[in-house]
């Protein structure tokens, strides 16, 4: 960011793009140049901002002016009036949904308050395509250090000491994990970098891919220098179109300035990195099964040990991390493993990225300090739930995850902590929900997604998870048993107890947190047959008030199945024999007459 | 494998060589070979696994054990305008499900299937990562953000004209 005076920062993530923020960035420049100010001010095309609720979005520093909701055709007025006259286009502002106050700047939203950026320290700040950018916040300082000063041994120990652990979902010690592969004997080694997002509801690596790719870069390669590998490998999801342009621009790039390839600034180290695509498997997160589909075949994942760290790709020693932890690795280096270690609570130390999604007012990517409440990051991060509903469960973990209530809004966010209350950090995602979400239909959900996800491989999961959505769809139909409750809790420890990966192991979580904590919602489906949160279809009934009904005859014109009998000006009624629950009538309905039991 | 019978020209069958030998035929490479075949052909019949099988040197039942694994590649064509309805969890919880019924309802199709024009198909994905739009819908590369039953009408409309 040389001698300009001016940027306007404009969000280039996947969620913005969706929102023509490329056409934004285009106007810009254009009105920009129309008012000739090419030299003065700077369109610069970013990573994700993270506050991807209120997209398309453009910051304009020094001042740090945050627009949201940005269109095209605003370009003009914003440069016209922000650029060339200094005013703020208030309209554009963004609006606290609380204080009804508009904010000037980002320190004044309080999305952003509680944040501290070290994963994501240059997402949203500088261009992704230009190297140079990163290189001007500290890039590669961290990778000439190691290679100029520090030996392999040394440089492991300042992550071990950082306290840094696997933020991909297990939260294994990252330095140990180094410090295993680098002991192992061979002279061929590899680094993995995990990039298969699986997580519905988890975008943190992919904004980190698209928003700041060199940093996953430096991190490989020190990690090669560390275990002595010569060749990195990105396992990343074909999903990921943008991403993965960004990252062989990157690539590309690192090699052209000799900080990929032979000989990296001048020393006697040599790396560089190669591309593998996924194909849409959720179990190639595992790091067995994404190895084995790195060289080719089915991501189906083995018995550890041998851990990859032992025996890995085609053989060899392997380290794989996740992004997120990659992401990690070049500030601690520079910044030093006590002030990392300073960051967070006792056992889990740094930040965390968390992907906030679902019935809340501020869906986006957030990443804050470990130890921080649910409660903070939901209620003042994420601005409470959306049109002023109640708060219900927060899923952790992704689809393996378990639901948080009420009850636990203000336990510390650590990896101990979150298994003891029976779910799980996972890679990050959060989703939230309302009153209006039933339980029973979630955890069938989560358990539809284990089904089709599951490889074949050991019969606990393709089975076992089979028959559990079983029991939940009967259940959610109207067609359960009190006995379903022990057949459910049964089959699911039998699973845990028994399925080989981390995926079937943690498969039935959802089942098994949602009923400790909803259990009521069980039963009113099985002994009531109601769902309390209207959602499960065939547990509904509609019925026509008759002290509303004019007999207009609209709702019997709007039925498709003739279930609405009466004549006109008479009360109508609804056969609930012949009624398929298809809400047409309600939504005709134009005097309240029409009721969902 | 599968009833539709394809008969390969003899361009196709160089093509699909041409894009192994840019793989060195190196069997560690089949996945990343499958999805440019793929990107090529738009699917992958059971004729050109057979291909694939032969220049790549892997057994027939173990490339098509990897095509049937993934859910990225497919054995039967895509329509002109492939639909595909995110039904992550994000968008799940925003009403994915809604949306996809009025889909099937308007194309009268299900999931893995093309309407008899070949223009239209509808595919599943999970989570494309634009979770602030939820729920999010994709033909062919545009991405539909905020999508709502009434929408899908006129989504399908853009592309019948």
């Amino acid at each position: 960011m040389s001698d300009y005076k001016l940027h306007l920062l404009v969000c280039g993530g996947t969620g913005c793009k969706a929102s023509q923020s490329e056409l934004i960035y285009e106007n810009l420049k254009k009105e920009i140049g129309n008012e000739g100010l090419s030299d003065f001010a700077q369109v610069v095309r970013t990573g994700c901002f993270g506050f991807c609720e209120k997209g398309p979005i453009v910051k304009i520093i020094p001042d740090n002016t945050f627009y949201t909701q940005v269109k095209p055709e605003d370009a003009k007025e914003i440069v016209a009036e922000h650029i060339v006259k200094g005013r703020k286009v208030e309209r554009l502002l963004y609006t606290d949904p609380v204080a009804k106050k508009t904010a000037g700047s980002t320190r004044e939203i309080g999305f952003y308050k509680k944040q501290v950026r070290i994963a994501l320290r240059n997402c949203g700040i500088i261009d992704p395509e230009n190297i140079g950018e990163y290189i001007s916040r500290d890039g590669y300082e961290a990778l000439g250090k190691v290679l100029t000063e520090l030996s392999p041994a040394d440089t492991i120990k300042i992550i071990k000491d950082s306290g840094l652990r696997g933020r991909g979902g297990a939260g294994f010690p990252t330095g140990l994990k180094w410090e295993l592969a680098a002991k192992s004997p061979g002279n061929e080694k590899y680094v993995v970098c995990n990039a298969d997002e699986g997580d519905p509801g988890a975008f943190m690596d992919r904004s980190i891919l698209e928003g700041d790719p060199h940093t996953v870069i430096e991190a490989m390669a020190i990690c090669g220098y560390c275990i002595g590998a010569d060749k990195g490998l990105v396992y990343i999801r074909a999903e990921y179109p943008l991403a993965i342009e960004r990252l062989k621009t990157a690539i590309k790039q690192a090699r052209e300035y000799g900080l990929l390839g032979n000989n990296i600034l001048g020393s006697k180290f040599s790396f560089d990195i190669e591309l593998r695509y996924g194909a849409g498997a959720f179990v190639c997160g595992e790091e067995t099964a994404l190895i084995h589909s790195m060289e080719g075949g089915r991501g189906e994942p083995t018995l550890k040990p041998p851990f990859p760290a032992v025996s890995g790709y085609l053989g060899k020693p392997t380290n794989v991390n996740n992004v997120e932890t990659f992401a990690n690795i070049p500030v601690i280096l520079t910044k030093g493993a006590e002030w990392f270690s300073s960051i967070g609570t006792e056992k889990s130390k740094g930040t965390k990225v968390f992907a906030l999604a679902g019935k809340i007012n501020n869906v986006g990517l957030i990443e804050v300090p470990m130890g921080i409440t649910l409660r903070e990051v939901i209620f003042e991060i994420g601005g409470g739930i959306k049109n002023g509903k109640k708060f219900k469960a927060v899923q952790t973990g992704g689809p393996s995850g378990g639901c948080l209530t009420e009850k636990h809004l203000n336990i510390p966010i650590e990896y101990e902590t979150l298994v003891a209350a029976g779910s799980m950090m996972g890679s990050g995602g959060m989703i939230v929900m309302d009153e209006d979400d039933c339980m029973v239909d979630f955890a069938k959900f989560f358990l539809e997604f284990s089904v089709e996800e599951s490889c074949g491989k050991c019969t606990p999961c393709r089975i076992g998870n089979k028959r559990l959505h079983e029991l939940l769809d009967r259940i959610c139909k109207g067609n359960g048993a009190p006995e379903d409750i022990d057949r459910l809790i049964n089959l699911s420890y039998v699973i845990k107890d028994t399925a080989l990966c981390g995926l079937g192991q943690a498969s039935p979580n959802p089942v098994l947190s949602t009923l400790e904590h909803f259990r009521h919602e069980y039963d009113a489906h099985i002994i009531d047959k109601k769902c309390p949160a209207g959602v499960c279809k065939a547990l509904m009934t509609y019925e026509i008030v008759p002290e509303n009904c004019v007999g207009c005859t609209a709702c019997a014109r709007a039925c498709p199945v003739g279930a609405i009998t009466g004549e006109r000006k008479q009360i109508h009624k609804i056969d609930p024999k012949l009624c398929i629950k298809c809400g047409a009538c309600l939504e005709r309905c134009k005097f309240n007459a029409v009721i969902v039991n | 494998m599968s009833n539709i019978k394809v008969e390969l020209k003899k361009n196709q069958v160089d093509k699909i060589k041409e894009i192994c030998k840019s793989f060195n035929n190196n069997p560690g490479e089949l996945i990343n070979a499958l999805h440019k075949v793929q990107s090529t052909f738009g699917y992958l019949p059971a004729e050109v696994q057979e291909v694939v099988s032969q220049e790549m040197d892997v057994p027939l039942s173990k490339v098509y054990g990897v095509v049937t694994f993934y859910s990225f590649f497919s054995m039967i064509p895509k329509g002109k305008y492939p639909i595909s309805i995110c039904t992550g969890t994000a968008c799940y919880v925003r009403g994915a499900e809604t949306v996809l019924q009025e889909f099937k309802k308007e194309l009268g199709i299900e999931v893995g299937e093309t309407t008899a024009d070949g223009k239209f198909s509808i595919g599943c994905l999970r989570c494309v990562g634009a979770c602030g739009l939820a729920p999010v819908v994709m033909v062919g590369e545009k991405t539909y953000g905020r999508v709502s039953p009434e929408m899908v009408k006129d989504i399908i409309k853009e592309y019948n004209e």
